[in-house]
């Protein structure tokens, strides 16, 4: 029987990693749109920058960096014992990263595009812009929320070359399905390969296809 | 598009092919790239004939291969795959010979195992974390896997292990720290190692099956003779003395 | 009388606005001046959107300050009902008045419908029934209609009408429009430049002819006039004031209102004419007179307690040796009715 547990764990990735991104990217995003600030083309070059690298890169870096010795990672093994590397949370760091720029874009071209005189309108109404972000700003940019979605889920399933780095391919916990498919190809076990991959592909269908309609519904409310 | 750039389309795919004829190309595992290199460059001095490598991981290669990929010879990091081309007729009968055979050595840079005994320190499995090579698609994992069966530890750490892809992969964790031990390559040691060791133990050859690197001709070739002195060359004094500094150990 | 402080000071690029002043604190203040004097600076100055200088510091939400904008901006993913609601909602200290501003915008019908399915003139009623319902302590209009054609504006402009009678929280009006300015104001303030040129109430301003910003074809006169009778046969009604009867033609309903009189509209003569087409000729006498181009002279007349502006040729001015103090007959051509 096939062991669906990578492909399991894939989509466990992807839905906490875009969950993060969405929570976390928001603010993030809104910020970039709205800000004069120097900082802005920095940070927003910054943001872009996981696009360009290497995945393999990224992931040697993330090793060093999430490892014991490390700066992030010797500051969590002095929290919880154990290490960010080959574990699952060290994974969601790692595709928060990798995926950024997928969830951030989106969202920012969303807010951009809102007219800046409708958030005035809204500050003079007596909204505060706290207020005025969640109560105009986002309802008018579902669009972009939705593509950030898809786009970090779609990009963290299909993540290979940074789990491949920093996952180290633990059943489980890190052995997500780009690795089991490689690994499956690896040991010429190609009929493995074939199913799973198929099996991923669906997966990735039916939830890419299912937001897309949520999408399509939205609009025409 | 217009006459003259289908023309200079042609010539260029035209003078492609035609250096490619004289020129041989290589398919070398990730793991023996940097060996495999010296060697190409030597042979090159020694006949005039110019090589490409074309490095990747053995399975990787294998499926290209068996894709219909132009190589002229394949150098494998196992026996397995070079045995299969030859049964599937890719490989030039009788032309599979073993080039190299690898060394494991049992190491670490962490600082705690300063001058302590290697051995005592990976049975006492007192350390979070052990890197070896996937024992399913890494030759150098499988004979971890079997020498930690060997000394009787495997079960009881199993839950510390954490494999890396291929060997390469291994020595990473190892050398960032994120593995407190590790069962390498001799031949990455004796390489040249960013940082330095603080314990290491070579692991006797007879606890493991031996690390047998093969290398075949692809009956696909059309540099034959080219391939098959590259061959002669490989089993010579001359590169068996470079493979032995390297940490290989040569079959008789 | 208490009076509403305006004190910002801002620079934009070349552009340094600066205005210390003081308005009334109820009615319509106009604020009127060529692109680019800084009028929607200031008022954006006002209410917080642009950073001033010595002005507060005070968030724009906290403010209570009802801004209108040129484009309706209502918010696209709400109702129109939910759109009037906003601001009041936002407001711990105002009262639900949706169904009487809803009213007096005669936007009830539209309450349930997107905002996306609104002309024009709707959506800029919407907008100004939700500033209304935000119960500020200042509303400011940024030339509310310019973005509409004629006939939309035509549509919206009574609604300020009945706002500018039956709401009292002080308004201010900004547009380079003077047509609107003499409709609405009470008060006007002139900007040029980023400064305050002029200020006082309506009707003494636009008697000035001294300003160059209210002069050209901006010249001319306001009266405040009541309503004395309607001639049924030649429809045509009867309005007076302090100098004076003025007929202008059609029925008007409103018992009192004000007249705008063009000073392009009206004609000076020494002799009342006696077989003349012209509906109104009214004595008056010469109080000022202002040179204007090379070739025009405006004159302020006073009939009565009131004034107004007329615009003669230098020529003529010589000609009939006219000076002030000088007993004439203004001969007035067109009127222009508020409502």
């Amino acid at each position: 029987m096939m062991d669906f547990g990578p492909l399991w764990l894939s989509a466990q990735l992807a839905s906490v990693t875009t969950a993060i991104l969405i929570l976390l990217g928001a603010p993030l995003a809104w910020w970039l749109s709205q800000t004069r600030s120097r900082m802005q083309p920095v940070v927003q070059a910054i943001v872009a920058m996981p696009i360009v690298l290497p995945p393999t890169v990224l992931g040697f870096y993330l090793l060093i960096v999430l490892g014991p010795n490390g700066a992030i990672g010797s500051w969590w093994v002095k929290l919880t014992g154990d290490t960010l590397t080959f574990s699952f949370t060290g994974l969601v760091i790692a595709s928060c990263i990798y995926s950024l720029p997928f969830a951030v874009q989106p969202m920012q071209n969303a807010f951009e595009s809102l007219s800046k005189k409708n958030l005035e309108a809204a500050w003079t109404l007596g909204a505060s812009k706290l207020d005025a972000f969640f109560s105009v700003a986002v309802p008018l940019s579902v669009r972009g929320f939705i593509s950030a979605i898809v786009l970090a889920f779609a990009h963290t399933l299909g993540e290979f070359g940074v789990v491949l780095m920093v996952g180290g391919n633990i059943p489980g916990e890190t052995r997500v399905v780009s690795i089991a498919i490689y690994d499956h190809v690896e040991t010429l076990n190609y009929a493995a390969a074939h199913q799973l991959s198929l099996a991923l592909i669906a997966f990735a269908f039916v939830t890419l296809f299912s937001m897309f309609l949520i999408n399509r519904r939205w609009q025409s409310r | 598009m217009s006459f003259f750039r289908y023309f200079a389309l042609f010539a260029v795919l035209a003078s492609t092919s035609s250096f490619a004829d004289e020129s041989l190309t290589i398919a070398v595992a990730s793991n023996f790239q940097v060996t495999a290199k010296e060697i190409a460059a030597e042979f090159t001095a020694v006949t005039q004939i110019p090589t490409r490598i074309s490095a990747g991981s053995t399975g990787k290669l294998y499926a290209q291969i068996i894709n219909g990929a132009p190589f002229d010879v394949f150098l494998s990091a196992d026996a397995a795959r070079p045995k299969l081309l030859e049964e599937n007729g890719l490989a030039v009968k009788g032309s599979r010979v073993t080039y190299a055979t690898g060394a494991l050595i049992l190491w670490s840079a962490d600082s705690e195992l300063e001058n302590q005994d290697c051995l005592a320190a990976l049975k006492s499995g007192s350390y979070r974390w052990l890197a070896i090579a996937n024992p399913l698609t890494a030759p150098y994992g499988s004979a971890a896997k079997e020498f930690l069966e060997a000394v009787g530890v495997f079960e009881k750490i199993e839950s510390r292990i954490v494999y890396g892809e291929n060997i390469s992969q291994t020595l990473q964790f190892v050398v960032t720290g994120n593995a407190t031990l590790g069962l390498i390559a001799l031949s990455q040691v004796k390489g040249g190692l960013p940082v330095d060791a603080s314990c290491s133990w070579n692991v006797p050859s007879t606890m493991h099956t031996a690390i047998e690197q093969q290398a075949v001709l692809l009956a696909s070739s059309d540099n034959a003779d080219a391939a098959r002195r590259f061959m002669t060359f490989l089993q010579s004094a001359q590169v068996t003395t470079l493979l032995e500094r390297r940490g290989y150990t040569v079959p008789e | 009388m208490s009076t509403v402080e305006l004190n910002h000071s801002i620079q934009k690029g070349d552009f340094h606005l600066q205005v210390d002043t003081e308005i009334p604190a109820t009615g319509v203040t106009g604020v009127f001046g060529e692109s680019g004097s800084g009028k929607t600076t200031l008022l954006r100055c006002i209410a917080g959107l642009e950073r001033s200088e010595d002005g507060f510091s005070q968030p724009v939400h906290q403010r209570r300050i009802g801004y209108v904008f040129q484009e309706p901006q209502l918010f696209a993913h709400l109702s129109v009902r939910k759109n009037i609601e906003f601001g009041m909602r936002r407001n711990p200290d105002a009262t639900d008045q949706t169904d009487e501003v809803a009213g007096l915008l005669e936007v009830s019908h539209l309450l349930d419908r997107s905002t996306n399915d609104l002309s024009g003139g709707e959506a800029q009623r919407v907008s100004i029934a939700r500033v209304l319902c935000q119960s500020p302590r200042l509303i400011l209009m940024d030339e509310p209609l310019s973005a509409l054609d004629e006939r939309r504006r035509n549509e919206v402009l009574p609604y300020l009408d009945r706002l500018h009678a039956e709401w009292s929280v002080p308004i201010i009006y900004v547009s380079h429009n003077i047509d609107e300015i003499c409709r609405l104001s009470d008060h006007l303030i002139v900007l040029d430049k980023g400064r305050v040129v002029a200020e006082g109430d309506l009707q003494t301003m636009l008697a000035r002819i001294d300003l160059p910003q209210l002069g050209g074809r901006n010249a001319g006169a306001v009266l405040n006039v009541t309503q004395s009778r309607y001639d049924s046969e030649f429809d045509l009604t009867l309005f007076g004031f302090s100098g004076g009867e003025i007929w202008v033609p059609g029925q008007h309903h409103a018992s009192s209102t004000r007249l705008r009189i063009r000073a392009s509209d009206i004609s000076l003569s020494r002799t009342p004419a006696e077989s003349s087409t012209i509906l109104n000729i009214l004595p008056a006498t010469i109080e000022a007179t202002e040179p204007e181009t090379s070739s025009a002279e405006l004159v302020r007349l006073s009939l009565g307690d009131d004034c107004l502006v007329a615009r003669i040729t230098r020529r003529s001015l010589r000609r009939l040796e006219l000076k002030v103090g000088d007993k004439v007959y203004a001969q007035i051509k067109s009127v222009t009715v508020r409502r």
